[in-house]
């Protein structure tokens, strides 16, 4: 049985239980010792690339798992559902991302308790996660991810990004990490507005492709997602085929003995 | 079953002679007082109807809803005082929401219905606290199947088949033990519901209501939401019809 004191502070928080949410726990926390605590990541994902096509939001991402510079988990999934209309594909920290989704379910969870005929859409999820990311850099404590969210609600398609920093864009096609050096150039030059599925894919698989030979922690076993109006599919892992028989890779120690 | 407890009423932490607590069982008054909450438990689910007396035509039909969602798998049709009521929702809301936060899996209803009724109760102990004016119907569906729990301003919570609240709990209760809840579908529950409300609605003595139902059952995918547009409209007619059946004998 609690004592009258601590009733007393069970009533405040019943009636503030509402409004804290879990961010509020780690101001808490980080007002009491150092103001400066910058993180470092541990398992990370990379590159997430997301175009917009006819019909909806397709999204891209390998399922590698890096630690460092081993290459730890190979089964990460990086594409979520978020909600009935919206698409979410996460580089950075893992842990981080698995953070972001517990904070979205709950935002999901609330906003589905109201049974109004109502739900967030991704421009609404966007927004939120624009200001989760935000306020964590100015305390200095980010949530070390990159994001993509897209998807559709009422005919309306949107695709935006936000990184750990709390820059947020909106735009056709979006990528996180070394997919904004490698892959928006080719989604610059041939991306449409009238892109079917079938080319949509491609292109995506394109851009994978690039990102698969030059970037040292990808995997080459890919998701793709996609999300209309109508709901979100996200694929079963599959690879790339790959081409490397390229002249200068045959005999490679030729004129180097000893080498590897 | 009314006395005047003369003296020993004014305080929730006082007892009377012959051991009653009499503020506790004026806040029950205020929960009788109210319009009829109905909770039954079918083979497949829950379903909570509420009877809701309109105060005024001004108002959206729609708007005030009584009953509310706790989690995806549960919720409390509210009957009383509706600020009170929407204290325990706050707090049960928050309390499934920590249990799954620590566990990592929905907060089975035994588990809600005790730490809401420990809630209540809580507000039972200390005199500068007021008893809540308002009992709920919880029903949600966990790894056990569906379940139905009742608590009272006293803080009591018992697990029902079928439980009723309000102005017209007697003669829903009567009504409801008629029924054979262990066959019944949800769909049909929800027609049954809509029936017992509409029958136990005193037309003289109150003004117009409008019925609110919820469920949650293997139709709904589990999750607890108000019973869909047409099924509604299928209920109420059913059971508008049914009345005029009985006005006709």
């Amino acid at each position: 049985m609690p004592s009258e004191q601590k009733l007393g502070s069970a009533i405040v928080d019943t009636v503030f239980a509402n409004m804290v949410s879990s961010q509020n726990e780690s101001s808490l926390l980080s007002s009491e010792g150092d103001s400066q605590r910058t993180q470092y990541p541990y398992v990370t994902g990379t590159s997430v690339i997301g175009i917009k096509y006819k019909d909806g939001i397709l999204m891209a991402a390998d399922m590698g798992g890096s630690y460092g510079s081993t290459i730890r988990y190979k089964s990460v999934e990086r594409l979520k559902q978020v909600g009935k209309h919206s698409l979410i594909g996460a580089s950075g920290e893992i842990s981080d991302f698995q953070e972001i989704l517990r904070y979205l379910d709950e935002l999901i969870l609330h906003d589905s308790m109201w049974d109004d005929g109502n739900s967030l859409g991704p421009k609404e999820v966007h927004n939120y996660l624009t200001r989760v990311l935000y306020n964590r850099r100015n305390k200095f404590d980010p949530l070390w991810n990159s994001l993509v969210l897209g998807g559709v609600k009422n005919g309306q398609k949107y695709l935006g990004s936000v990184s750990m920093i709390g820059v947020h864009f909106e735009d056709d096609h979006v990528a996180t990490g070394f997919g904004n050096h490698l892959a928006r150039p080719i989604l610059r030059e041939e991306w449409r507005e009238d892109l079917t599925f079938e080319e949509g894919v491609k292109l995506l698989e394109k851009c994978m492709r690039n990102l698969l030979y030059r970037d040292r922690s990808a995997v080459n076993k890919l998701q793709i997602a996609k999300i209309t109006e109508e709901g979100l599919t996200i694929s079963q892992p599959y690879s790339l085929k790959t081409f490397w028989n390229f002249a200068a890779f045959k005999n490679p120690t030729v004129g180097a003995e000893g080498s590897w | 079953m009314s006395s005047i407890g003369t003296g020993y009423d004014l305080s929730v932490t006082t007892f009377s002679p012959d051991g009653r607590v009499f503020q506790i069982e004026y806040a029950a008054k205020a929960v009788d007082n109210s319009g009829t909450v109905v909770g039954i438990k079918c083979k497949d689910g829950i379903v909570i109807g509420v009877e809701k007396l309109i105060a005024s035509k001004m108002m959206l039909p729609g708007s005030n809803r009584r009953i509310h969602s706790v989690h995806r798998h549960s919720g409390m049709g509210v009957a009383g005082l509706a600020a009170d009521g929407r204290q325990i929702v706050a707090r049960a809301k928050s309390e499934a929401h920590n249990y799954e936060s620590t566990y990592g899996e929905p907060i089975p209803i035994k588990e809600l219905a005790d730490r809401v009724a420990s809630y209540v109760h809580l507000c039972t102990l200390y005199w500068w606290l007021r008893p809540f004016g308002s009992g709920v119907i919880l029903g949600g569906y966990d790894r056990d199947g569906p379940q139905l729990y009742m608590v009272e301003p006293s803080g009591v919570s018992y697990r029902y088949f079928g439980a009723a609240i309000g102005k017209g709990r007697q003669a829903a209760k009567t009504e409801i033990e008629k029924l054979k809840l262990s066959e019944m579908t949800c769909r049909q529950g929800v027609i049954e519901v809509a029936k017992i409300i509409y029958g136990v609605h005193d037309e003289a003595k109150d003004k117009t209501f409008e019925l609110e139902m919820s469920w949650v059952c293997d139709e709904s995918n589990r999750q607890h939401q108000k019973v869909p547009e047409a099924l509604l409209e299928e209920a109420k007619a059913a059971a508008k019809a049914a009345l005029e059946e009985m006005d006709a004998d």
